[in-house]
């Protein structure tokens, strides 16, 4: 076991080094020019060529790759070329609300959405199977923005009860910090929820057809520990994948519920620096992206040895 | 049983949060201004960009010189007073007692000087008052002096220009800053201090009160006059979406939105609670830019039955609505109802007259060269302009293709010289505040310096620049006035670029807010909260 985790970790450093040079040099080819952006609508070309020399942006592309991976090398990813702050501290400054919501909105999804899936599948054809199954159609039919906005509507605007935007860190309290993941949490996990119920159903549908199965309640087993502990643990599989995938997709941000919610995410970070061309800043985001996928994948596949002693690395 | 179990545990946390959660409301007596901009601060140098949101911060944390009042009338802001001589050569300058910078060293005439010089190397009208002075010399701790080298008649309002670049002062240790890097640190002598830790690029900015601050005894015009803090703090908070903003303001979480879309207005004017102002009465002004380097517009013809086939009230209605209360036509290069608002030169132009254009088309020469218009998709006050244009166009006989792109995207490409066919372009719409465009020396959009200077489509005419240049040494305000006449009228025969129409803005604020001020740039002294 520890071979294989030390073996996945040594793994990350060539991944790392090809998503460095694949979204430096993609960036390049991007039209834009970040020191346009800096110098302003009315700025003049010289003055647009001062700003660019001072950002080395006028030298050769293979200077400043190497000069942006040597300070990679030293664990720096860089200074932000239109706030002049280090991409460390804008990524810090938003890592909490991503984690706070991904944290909420995967574990509601899984509370909900796994009984759901289990009760679908256990009533299979009937009206509550059908109801269910409607709902996650519903899930992920419609849009996440309207669905905030209703959500917004419904108990911010006319009710009152919850505050329409914003983030507060956990530091503030938990009430504060709390009663702004309620909304985004609620909205965002509607997608989350639809996912991992099918992919429940269908995975507890083909383990329910098992012998094992009809020999536990043949043993008089109740309905309940059937289903817990004989179906659901065997069933756990495809199940932990997909909520894998959710994490990962949840840190890497989630752009539309950062916005209608105004949280300070890596989302919205990621598609700020898109829009400015603030190179260090997308690489920079981008590489810890790419790091966090790494680590959600591994934990995913070590989480499948408890769920299933069969399997061995 | 189980599952019964977890629901009810479930129900139970709910209920037993849900009191706690309601009840969380800070409880602070801090007086904050929550105010959501129209974009995000992202450069903290006023001085190394034209954007407007660090013009907007400048006037937070910097004071200026002189200011503009709303009768654009230059008046003393940081100075006490200025003489000039009788020659007309030297002003001199006298610096109020009692300013301060925010960290608690006294303003100097060195700082003020220094402060000119960096302006004077980056923005258009300090690049030609520095043309004109021979010398800047500090008297004593409190007075300097600006000798020019000939007379010239812009002095004053260069050194009280309100919009961007700004001359605001700045410690001369941070002047000495070369204009193309930022300022290290965000030290000014304004009403306002920099709370550096509250800085969230992209997110948030905030603004302390500076206690220390002595206003002006006059009564708050514009940025002249008492700038007086009537607030603890001011945030200015970046919401990337305009609908929450709404949401937002409604429910009481923030205090102002500056610039709202005008599709969302009907949602502002439903709420009894709300004020609707149009605080930028000089408005802003959209301006399409051709390409003069390529063909077809370099063909002064082509470029006359353009203004022809275009209509103002068509791309005015598509951007705002048909109400005119947002927006007016306007064929006036330096924004109608200002001093030098002349719409000489364009008359029968700018109103969709499709078949005279057809015929002047016709008789230009023009031989279907595709016409790529670059359309910037994302900024929603750009976005709506093009299409209109590019089907007037087609009416007219153009062969138009637009090109989708981001504003960016734009902002790169625009500075290409090169043919279309190598990547450059032949037109892009822009919109500008008024403020920046009211005479011929800022008006970037009428120089006539070509490649050697001039702005993105390199519009080039000698004739131009000399009548810029009568313009910038005439003192005689009536004088003034005539060169202006006969730059419209050059300017609509040879089209360095056509005005689409002038719109103007609306912020919305709760009816409990007291003292919002008009002007070319938002100002948050003198505004209080009060309970109704």
């Amino acid at each position: 076991m520890l071979a294989f985790i030390s073996r996945r970790v040594l793994a990350t450093i060539p991944v790392m080094g090809v998503v460095a040079i694949v979204i430096f040099l993609l960036l390049r080819l991007t039209p834009g020019d970040p020191a346009a952006i800096i110098a302003g609508d009315s700025a003049t070309e010289a003055q647009i060529m001062q700003i660019r020399a001072r950002l080395g942006l006028d030298q050769p592309i293979y200077i400043q790759f190497f000069s942006w991976i040597w300070r990679l090398l030293q664990g720096d990813l860089g200074i932000s070329i239109i706030s002049n702050i280090p991409v460390s501290t804008m990524i810090a400054q938003r890592l909490e609300p991503t984690l706070a919501l991904a944290t909420t909105t995967i574990i509601f999804a899984v509370f909900v959405a796994v009984p759901l899936g289990v009760i679908a599948a256990w009533r299979q054809g009937t009206l509550t199977d059908r109801g269910i199954m409607i709902f996650c159609v519903m899930g992920f039919s419609v849009p996440v923005f309207v669905m905030g906005y209703l959500w917004i509507y419904g108990i911010s605007i006319n009710l009152r009860w919850l505050p329409v935007q914003g983030y507060r860190p956990i530091a503030n309290g938990f009430g504060p910090f709390f009663e702004r993941l309620i909304l985004p949490t609620l909205t965002l996990s509607v997608i989350y929820i639809a996912l991992i119920a099918r992919i429940t159903r269908a995975s507890m549908l083909e383990i329910l057809d098992e012998d094992y199965i009809r020999t536990a309640r043949a043993k008089g087993l109740t309905e309940t520990r059937v289903l817990l502990v004989h179906a659901l643990r065997n069933a756990a599989v495809p199940i932990v994948t997909i909520i894998g995938i959710g994490v990962a997709l949840l840190i890497s941000g989630v752009v539309v519920t950062e916005s209608v919610f105004n949280l300070p995410g890596l989302g919205r970070l990621t598609v700020d620096a898109v829009l400015a061309r603030d190179y260090p800043v997308i690489q920079g985001v981008i590489l810890i992206f790419a790091f966090l996928y790494v680590l959600v994948n591994l934990a995913i596949d070590l989480s499948y040895t408890i769920l299933d002693p069969r399997i061995r690395y | 049983m189980t599952f019964k179990r977890i629901l009810m545990g479930a129900c139970a946390a709910a209920a037993l949060s849900a009191p706690m959660l309601v009840a969380s409301a800070p409880a602070s007596a801090e007086s904050v201004l929550r105010v959501v901009m129209h974009s995000s601060l992202r450069v903290l140098d006023p001085i190394m960009t034209t954007a407007y949101m660090s013009r907007n911060h400048g006037y937070m944390i910097y004071d200026t010189l002189l200011a503009m009042d709303e009768k654009q009338v230059v008046k003393p802001q940081m100075a006490e007073s200025w003489k000039v001589s009788d020659d007309g050569l030297t002003y001199t300058f006298t610096l109020r007692d009692g300013l301060m910078w925010h960290d608690g060293t006294p303003v100097t005439a060195e700082d003020c000087i220094a402060s000119i010089k960096r302006w004077g190397q980056r923005d258009g009208m300090g690049q030609k008052l520095m043309q004109f002075t021979k010398e800047m010399t500090a008297l004593d701790a409190k007075s300097f002096t600006l000798v020019l080298k000939e007379p010239y008649g812009l002095v004053l309002e260069s050194l009280g220009k309100p919009s961007s670049n700004t001359p605001f002062m700045v410690p001369k240790k941070l002047a000495e800053t070369p204009p193309s890097e930022p300022m290290p640190e965000q030290i000014g002598s304004g009403p306002f201090k920099w709370v550096k830790e509250g800085f969230q690029p992209g997110l948030k900015a905030v603004y302390a009160k500076n206690t220390d601050y002595k206003p002006r005894s006059e009564a708050p015009s514009w940025a002249s006059g008492g700038k007086v803090v009537k607030v603890d703090k001011v945030e200015w908070v970046t919401m990337p979406d305009h609908m929450t903003a709404a949401n937002a303001l409604i429910n009481g979480e923030i205090d102002f939105v500056e610039n709202p879309p005008t599709d969302l207005l009907p949602i502002y004017e439903a709420d009894s609670n709300l004020e609707m102002r149009i605080t930028n009465k000089l408005g802003s002004q959209v301006m399409m830019r051709p390409n003069h380097l390529h063909p077809p517009f370099n063909n002064p013809k082509v470029l006359e039955a353009l203004s022809y086939a275009v209509s103002q009230k068509d791309v005015m209605v598509g951007m705002v609505g048909d109400n005119p209360k947002y927006y007016q036509t306007c064929t006036s290069y330096f924004i109608c109802g200002t001093t030098y608002g002349t719409q000489a030169g364009s008359e029968g132009k700018m109103v969709g007259d499709i078949a005279t254009a057809k015929k002047m088309l016709a008789a230009s020469g023009y031989d279907g060269t595709k016409v790529v218009i670059m359309h910037p998709t994302d900024v929603a006050t750009l976005s709506s302009h093009p299409p209109i244009v590019a089907q007037a166009m087609r009416q007219a006989g153009f062969n138009v293709e637009l090109q989708a792109m981001d504003w960016q995207t734009l902002v790169g490409r625009r500075a290409k010289q090169d043919p279309v066919d190598a990547g450059g372009w032949n037109m892009f719409i822009t919109t500008w505040v008024g403020a920046d465009l009211i005479n011929p020396v800022a008006n970037l959009g009428i120089n006539g310096s070509g490649k050697k200077g001039g702005w993105f489509g390199w519009y080039e005419n000698a004739e131009m620049e000399k009548l810029r240049d009568s313009f910038a040494r005439e003192t005689d305000p009536a004088k003034q006035k005539a060169i202006v006449e006969q730059i419209s009228k050059l300017g609509w025969s040879t089209i360095p670029n056509l005005p689409l129409g002038q719109f103007f803005a609306v912020s919305v604020f709760p009816k409990s807010l007291k003292g919002v001020l008009d002007g070319p740039a938002p100002y948050f002294w003198n505004i209080e909260k009060t309970k109704g």
